[in-house]
């Protein structure tokens, strides 16, 4: 048995570099100081993995060999005239090296997953600019945290504790006292009400935690935590202030919060379903904190507004840093999207959805990004790599992909592989490859490789440079 | 019933995903449909019914789960998976994002069973 530590976690873009990994046999039998996700991943990883190559014969998916599995894609990739290479977020930055440069060999279109999640926050950043920062200096400074649309507590467990409110840094404690003594509260006031209503026979629900009471007894100079979303999500159970805004309506919560910074006054009872008393609020709280941090997620970018929500929600932090001390970070979800858009941008000058049919790298999202491009029928070949766009995809993008001659590597056998013409199975990277990614704060991290793949299974970067090399071939002849 | 649809991470999801998309955890998982307690009620539907969620862009039968997390009536959650997805559009307003939270639909109860994987496949491949 050994135990190997300081394991980088390939599952969400927090990339936790604190995992410790019980081996035996070449197996995981334990993951030490793993969320839920994080273990689940580890120590059933091989559960349902794909260990063979098929290629689609007479209508059914037939095993192959690697080898004519990487030449089928070859002459795939080949003789296509518009292909379309997607996924990349969850691989290394080495395999997405090699997409990168095949994707300009065969003068295809490359797009990697944040094109469906946090690609309007990179239009947004791109227009506004951003006030960026790591995670560590919020975790030593931060007093003010707040998740816009974004529910850590299920997309990033581990998010608050080790970066946020609920971790302890250099100037700054974690509030897990005020949560625990607050959720004993809650559940006192929860049996009283259940003793009242069976008396009076009424009011099933327990009134919500009122938020201006819970504002008003909040320790000055401690860490504070608000969540702002449409709905009552775990994340925002443990919030000292919860804030719910009606579906759609971000944006303009977000302006009339900048309007409040700006000691203007709104001439309006509510914002999208908040009384301007509790934005009034909020706006006291942000000014006076000394370093605050807005973390958002898919909450603004796939809703009504999508990079605009995105955009105002950047303009907030900018006019809160002529009081205080701001910040705002896209909550990125895939481990490696952040390295997707990274390599991107230092290989072709784009962060996604980059067409390379005219012979050099062009951008334009809602042209070049893969649901238009597949909305539009226009691929005529793809290769699907670590995603599953299949399940991912709006009903008629995902029925274009099906369509056209389509490979797929991928350690699972996912729905997307089910519908492929060739499938490839590959090494899960973080476990039984290594690589880089980059952590959704651009720090760079290694990925181990803690287990021997299978015989005969590659990682990512191996099976993209044999088609690359086999497509180099057939061009040649 | 006309109810607003949102879609979103949840933590089952997260680790379904991990275990895989062909296990049960997964379909148990991501094929429901979180809604008011209210809206049930008007629907005459209990915990546990099926319910058929149809969109301009298809339909999809999903388990009816009672979630005290949807605090206002008219709008229901449907975790990010192939069931939410292929209830939406694919037009992206020229930003390359389709319209994934907040989208309008009309919720019925049925007596049909919930839409396998299978189901989802053909209807995009026959
Ligand atoms: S929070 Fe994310 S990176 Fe950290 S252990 Fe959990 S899944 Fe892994």
């Amino acid at each position: 048995m050994t135990v190997v530590s300081n394991v980088v976690c390939p599952v969400c873009g927090c990339c936790c570099d604190d995992i410790e990994l019980v081996i035996e046999n070449n197996k995981i039998i334990e993951a030490r100081n793993a969320c839920a996700m994080s273990a689940a991943k580890f120590e059933n990883y091989s559960l349902h993995r794909n260990m063979d190559a098929y290629i689609r014969k007479n209508g059914e998916l037939t095993k192959a060999s690697l080898d004519e599995a990487i030449r089928k894609s070859a002459e795939i990739l080949a003789e296509s005239s518009y292909p379309i290479l997607y996924g990349w977020s969850s691989t290394s930055c080495e395999a997405i090296k090699v997409g990168l440069e095949l994707a300009e060999e065969i003068g295809g279109v490359i797009d990697n997953t944040s094109t469906v999640c946090h690609g309007p926050s990179i239009l947004a950043a791109q227009d506004v600019g951003l006030v960026g920062t790591t995670l560590g200096q919020i975790r030593h400074r931060a007093d003010l945290i707040i998740y816009w649309g974004s529910n850590p507590w299920s997309a990033h467990p581990r998010h608050m504790e080790r970066y946020a409110a609920l971790s302890d840094g250099r100037f700054q404690r974690n509030m897990w006292r005020r949560i625990t003594a607050r959720i004993r509260a809650d559940s006192v006031r929860k049996k009283i009400t259940r003793i009242i209503s069976i008396f009076f026979k009424r009011g099933k629900e327990t009134p919500p935690r009122e938020a201006k009471e819970s504002f008003e007894m909040l320790p000055s100079g401690e860490r504070k935590l608000i969540v702002v979303d449409v709905r009552r999500t775990r994340s925002a159970e443990l919030a000292d202030y919860f804030v719910q805004v009606k579906p759609g309506g971000d944006y303009d919560v977000l302006q009339a919060l900048r309007a409040l910074i700006r000691d203007e006054e709104l001439d309006v009872d509510e914002v999208a379903g908040v009384p301007v008393e509790t934005l009034e609020e909020i706006a006291d709280v942000m000014i006076n904190c000394n370093l605050g941090v807005i973390f958002f997620g898919l909450g603004l970018t796939m809703s009504k507004g999508k990079l605009r929500n995105v955009e105002v929600a950047i303009k907030l932090t900018q006019d809160l840093n002529e009081r205080t001390k701001f910040l705002i970070m896209p909550m990125r979800g895939h481990f490696n999207v952040t390295g997707a858009n990274t390599v991107f941008t230092w290989q072709t000058g784009y962060p996604y959805a980059v067409d390379f049919s005219h012979g050099y790298p062009r951008y334009n999202p809602g042209e070049t990004s893969a649901i238009d491009v597949l909305r539009r029928g226009d691929a005529d070949a793809a290769l699907v790599i670590a995603s599953d766009p299949i399940s991912n995809f709006p009903r008629e993008a995902a029925r274009n992909l099906a369509d056209i001659p389509l490979i797929v590597i991928d350690p699972h056998l996912s729905l997307t592989a089910l519908v492929a013409d060739v499938v490839i199975p590959s090494a899960f990277v973080g476990i039984e490859a290594e690589g880089t990614v980059y952590r959704m704060d651009h720090v760079p991290l290694p990925l181990k490789r803690v287990v021997d793949p299978p015989r005969g299974i590659l990682s990512d970067e191996e099976i993209l440079k044999r088609i690359l090399e086999e497509v180099r071939r057939l061009k040649k002849s | 019933m006309e109810i607003l649809i949102l879609t979103g991470r949840t933590i089952n999801q997260g680790c379904g995903k991990e275990i895989g998309k062909a296990s049960k955890e997964y379909v148990e998982s991501v094929a429901v449909c979180e809604m008011n307690e209210k809206d049930m009620e008007n629907l005459r539907i209990r915990d546990g019914d099926r319910v058929k969620v149809t969109t301009e862009f298809g339909s999809v039968i999903l388990t009816a789960k009672k979630s005290r997390r949807i605090r206002s009536p008219g709008t229901a959650f449907i975790p990010y998976g192939p069931w939410a997805n292929y209830i939406m559009g694919s037009s992206t307003d020229g930003t390359g994002m389709p319209l994934l939270k907040g989208v309008p639909a009309h919720v019925e109860p049925t007596e049909e069973k919930v839409s396998t994987i299978r189901d989802l496949i053909d209807s995009i491949t026959v």
